[in-house]
């Protein structure tokens, strides 16, 4: 079988098999007379323009307001969305997606290929000034994507095009065999062309908005609420269970505990478990705390514009000196695991390796890395010295600490722990003027080129300028191999080179965590951490 | 009383404000990080598109005639943060939520504040005035940021008697805790200026002649004291109401209120220009209001005192 040939049957096998997901309630079950959620959400979103969006805030709600050409089950495992079924065409370089003819805007109006062109072309053009203009080019791969958000060629020549009003069609640039997986995305929405053209920027008011998903704009208080009711126009209405959800934007993770803990909140934001009412809440509430693990990963990057983390050993003791599993179990202690790999082996497609320093018990590390240490030329007289930043918080701060204290185990360390402000911190880092910064990495899609992406030379998070055309070369070449064996293989490849450039000091992967009354069911283990109101129900209680 | 007025306006307000502006504008720029870097560095290209379209390409006098400009109009730009919202819809849609819960706020510290003032300073060095002005004390050096945690503890999740948080377009039940705490600082300082000047006022010769003539003390509070007594209150009070309608960033951040505090806040956080400016100069205004307020008030209650 050739490769275009196994790749359109893996893909047409997906959408049969895959069917549309929802509230699958379990026969039996009482259900609450009153179907109405109410849940944190981190922040105020900075737009519900899903186009515009700039994280999780914005890509949660615009999962409940709209619905993709593929979407997530509870599992996180890519189903169909608005697009029925697709298939692969020129060994991967051609997608074609066939779009089900009962997908409705809130209005009524039918939703057609035609809304996701829009949609995409306005995302990559530069007047939209999208913060995710980049996604469909570096991601997705897309024809002419790169080209129109430099500005070098008009939208009209991005690779998507709707053949009918229900066949949407992706051309790109190299064939991409996960291009499916990259389509989850929040910013990847089909929009209402009429109703953004006659509105402009005041299209997602909660009077004019319409959207496509399983639940519609009704009320929106800045910093106070948006409130969602379900979208009778929606095609699996009939499945879905709550009528009605109200999302917080409580920045403050205690306000939100307090609020949670009063019963006015049924689900905390991710990350909505504050570390100092942990005890707390194992003591009281154990059964409401749910965390998994998640695509992300927590590291510190060493500069390689700063002496000595030019030098591999320094960079190597530093990074074996570093006892994870302290760090994951006893200082986060929410599920979070210790890491040697970037890619978290929760990642689809991905087999983590076990590298030859991961199977030295901590106390071996130790000793290579005192050895690491004198050969570089450090010791009693001379002494390493050197400055970590972090952006100011309680966790980070707790992290740092451990992690100086676990360097100067190993040696004369003189280590000075600097914090700065989010905004501050980042503009130093994005400049390059650090010798060590926390760093953290989440996945855009669940596949592992989001992550091993960030150490490419060209990739504008590479900000320790860790440059190597081995890397480049390993990783370029894996995200258009089209076999999956083979693909795994050179990202294991690349996660060796990793192991032995230590550009960065790998720390723990992330887990999604979460506070969940005993009556919310229906979400599973989605590592992207997306938990949709539509497969959730609420219990009698 | 007309020339007060437009002196004030041309010769001290619009000056002043022109200053705020002009430090305001450039001191935020100053701030280390832009609005627009984020975790996810964007590629230069779109980081270019993101800034012409808010005009940050331009040179920096440019930027700055050009909000004077828009300003002029009433125009406070674009927020760089929210971009479904002008400074003006967000502004407009907060002030009246840390107005009403301000105004409410205030209302109760003056009543409150004055009240245990004068009972303080009538009963003084006894045991009355110690406890009033130990709770005061209390009142002065408790933070919101442990008093607001505290009672939603005790009357949110113990009790169930109240919300936690939330404000629900301003219903009376979601405005007590926030109530409470947003006014308690605010009590205790008024509590102890009246004291003090009550004090002082009930030991000077016009009150000593009108207790000779034998004037029941209730009367001569009321009658002569109060007045005189108020004019420090009252100069407290103008910066006072200003600060209190304008948004507390604790309690409307802890109680989630959709307030001015919070998109202050917010706004300096997120290098929010436009936001940050505009609050400057909403501030700036009021508080130069006020103040005026606070003189002509001053002329109505001092005799000795007259606007000229």
């Amino acid at each position: 079988m050739n490769t275009s040939r196994s790749l359109l049957v893996i893909a047409c096998a997906l959408a049969l098999s895959a069917n549309a997901w929802a509230a699958k309630v379990p026969p039996g079950a009482k259900l609450h007379a009153v179907q109405e959620l109410v849940r944190g959400n981190g922040t105020e979103p900075a737009t519900l323009d899903p186009n515009k969006m700039e994280g999780r805030p914005e890509s949660n709600l615009a999962v409940e307001l709209f619905e993709g050409l593929v979407s997530l089950d509870p599992d996180g495992k890519v189903i169909p969305g608005v697009a029925e079924k697709w298939e692969s065409k020129e060994g991967g370089r051609i997608w074609v997606f066939s779009l089900r003819k009962t997908a409705k805007w809130s209005d009524g109006s039918p939703v057609t290929a035609r809304d996701f062109e829009f949609s995409f072309k306005r995302m990559v053009d530069p007047k939209t000034a999208s913060q995710y203009a980049w996604y469909l080019g570096k991601a997705a791969n897309v024809s002419n994507a790169v080209a129109v958000m430099e500005g070098k060629k008009p939208p009209a020549e991005l690779g998507i095009k709707a053949l009918n009003d229900h066949t949407l069609q992706f051309t790109l640039e190299k064939p991409v065999a996960y291009v499916v997986a990259t389509l989850a995305h929040g910013s990847l929405m089909p929009l209402p062309q009429k109703v953004v053209e006659k509105f402009g920027d005041k299209w997602t008011d909660a009077a004019n908005l319409v959207s496509n998903g399983p639940y519609r704009l009704v009320e929106r208080v800045v910093n106070e609420r948006i409130v969602m009711k379900r979208n009778s126009h929606y095609w699996n209405n009939a499945a879905t269970v709550i009528d009605k959800v109200t999302f917080l934007p409580i920045q403050h993770q205690s306000a939100e505990y307090q609020r949670y803990r009063a019963n006015e909140i049924d689900l905390s934001a991710d990350g909505g478990v504050p570390s100092e009412q942990l005890a707390q809440i194992r003591r009281d509430i154990p059964n409401e705390l749910a965390y998994w693990p998640q695509l992300g990963t927590y590291y510190y990057i060493f500069n390689f514009r700063t002496k000595p983390f030019d030098d591999i050993r320094v960079r190597k003791a530093l990074s074996l000196a570093i006892n994870r599993e302290i760090i994951a179990k006893n200082i986060v202690g929410t599920g979070e695991t210790a890491a040697y790999s970037f890619t978290p082996a929760t990642t689809d497609g991905y087999k983590p390796i076990e590298h030859a320093w991961e199977k030295l018990t901590q106390a071996q590390r130790d000793d290579e890395a005192r050895k690491l240490l004198a050969e570089a030329g450090y010791g009693p007289g001379k002494p390493l010295k050197f400055e970590l930043l972090y952006n100011t918080n309680e966790l980070h701060k707790k992290i740092a600490l451990a992690v100086a204290s676990m360097w100067k185990k190993i040696g004369p360390v003189e280590i000075e722990l600097v914090n700065q402000e989010w905004k501050t911190f980042l503009d130093t880092r994005n400049n390059g003027n650090f010798a060590v910064a926390r760093a953290a990495w989440i996945a855009d899609y669940n596949e592992p080129s989001t992550m091993l992406d960030m150490f490419h030379s060209k990739h504008g998070n590479n900000d320790g300028k860790y440059l190597s055309a081995k890397y480049d070369g390993i990783v370029d070449g894996a995200k258009t191999t089209l076999d999956d064996g083979q693909r795994l293989a050179a990202y294991q490849n690349a996660e060796r080179q990793l192991a032995e450039d230590f550009p960065v000091a790998i720390v723990y992967h992330y887990s999604v965590r979460h506070l969940i009354k005993p009556w919310v069911k229906g979400y599973g283990r989605n590592p992207e951490g997306r938990i949709k109101t539509s497969d959730l129900y609420i219990l009698a209680h | 009383m007309l020339k007060f007025i437009l002196r004030r306006i041309l010769l001290e307000a619009l000056p002043t404000l022109l200053i705020l502006v002009t430090v305001t504008f450039f001191l935020i720029r100053l701030a280390p990080g832009g609005p627009f870097s984020a975790e996810i560095d964007v590629p230069p290209e779109v980081k270019a598109a993101i800034e012409a379209k808010y005009r940050l390409d331009q040179s920096l006098p440019a930027q700055y005639f050009g909000y004077l400009a828009d300003l002029t109009r009433g125009d406070f730009g674009p927020s760089f943060k929210y971009k479904d919202f002008t400074v003006n819809d967000l502004v407009n849609k907060a002030m009246p939520v840390s107005f009403r819960l301000g105004v409410t706020a205030f209302i109760i510290a003056v009543i409150l504040g004055v009240g245990a003032g004068v009972t303080a300073a009538l009963r003084q060095n006894t045991w009355i005035d110690y406890s009033v002005m130990g709770v005061a004390m209390i009142g002065v050096v408790l933070p919101n940021f442990v008093l607001a945690p505290v009672l939603a503890l005790i009357f949110a999740i113990w009790l169930k008697l109240l919300p936690a948080g939330g404000w629900d377009g301003g219903r009376a039940i979601y405005m007590v805790l926030p109530v409470a705490v947003l006014c308690q600082h605010y009590i205790s300082v008024i509590a102890r200026i009246t004291r003090g000047s009550m004090i002082e006022v009930l030991g000077s010769p016009f009150i000593r002649t009108a207790r000779a003539k034998g004037l029941p003390m209730r009367y001569i509070v009321r009658r002569h004291a109060l007045k005189p007594a108020m004019l420090p209150v009252i100069s407290y009070l103008g910066p006072a109401f200003v600060g209190i309608i304008t948004g507390s960033v604790v309690v409307e951040t802890f109680f989630g209120i959709p307030g001015i505090g919070q998109l202050f806040v917010n706004g300096a956080l997120n290098r929010d220009y436009p936001m940050v400016l505009g609050l400057t100069i909403l501030i700036g205004t009021l508080m130069i209001v006020f103040n005026a307020i606070v003189d002509i008030v001053y002329g109505l209650i001092d005799p000795r005192i007259r606007i000229k």
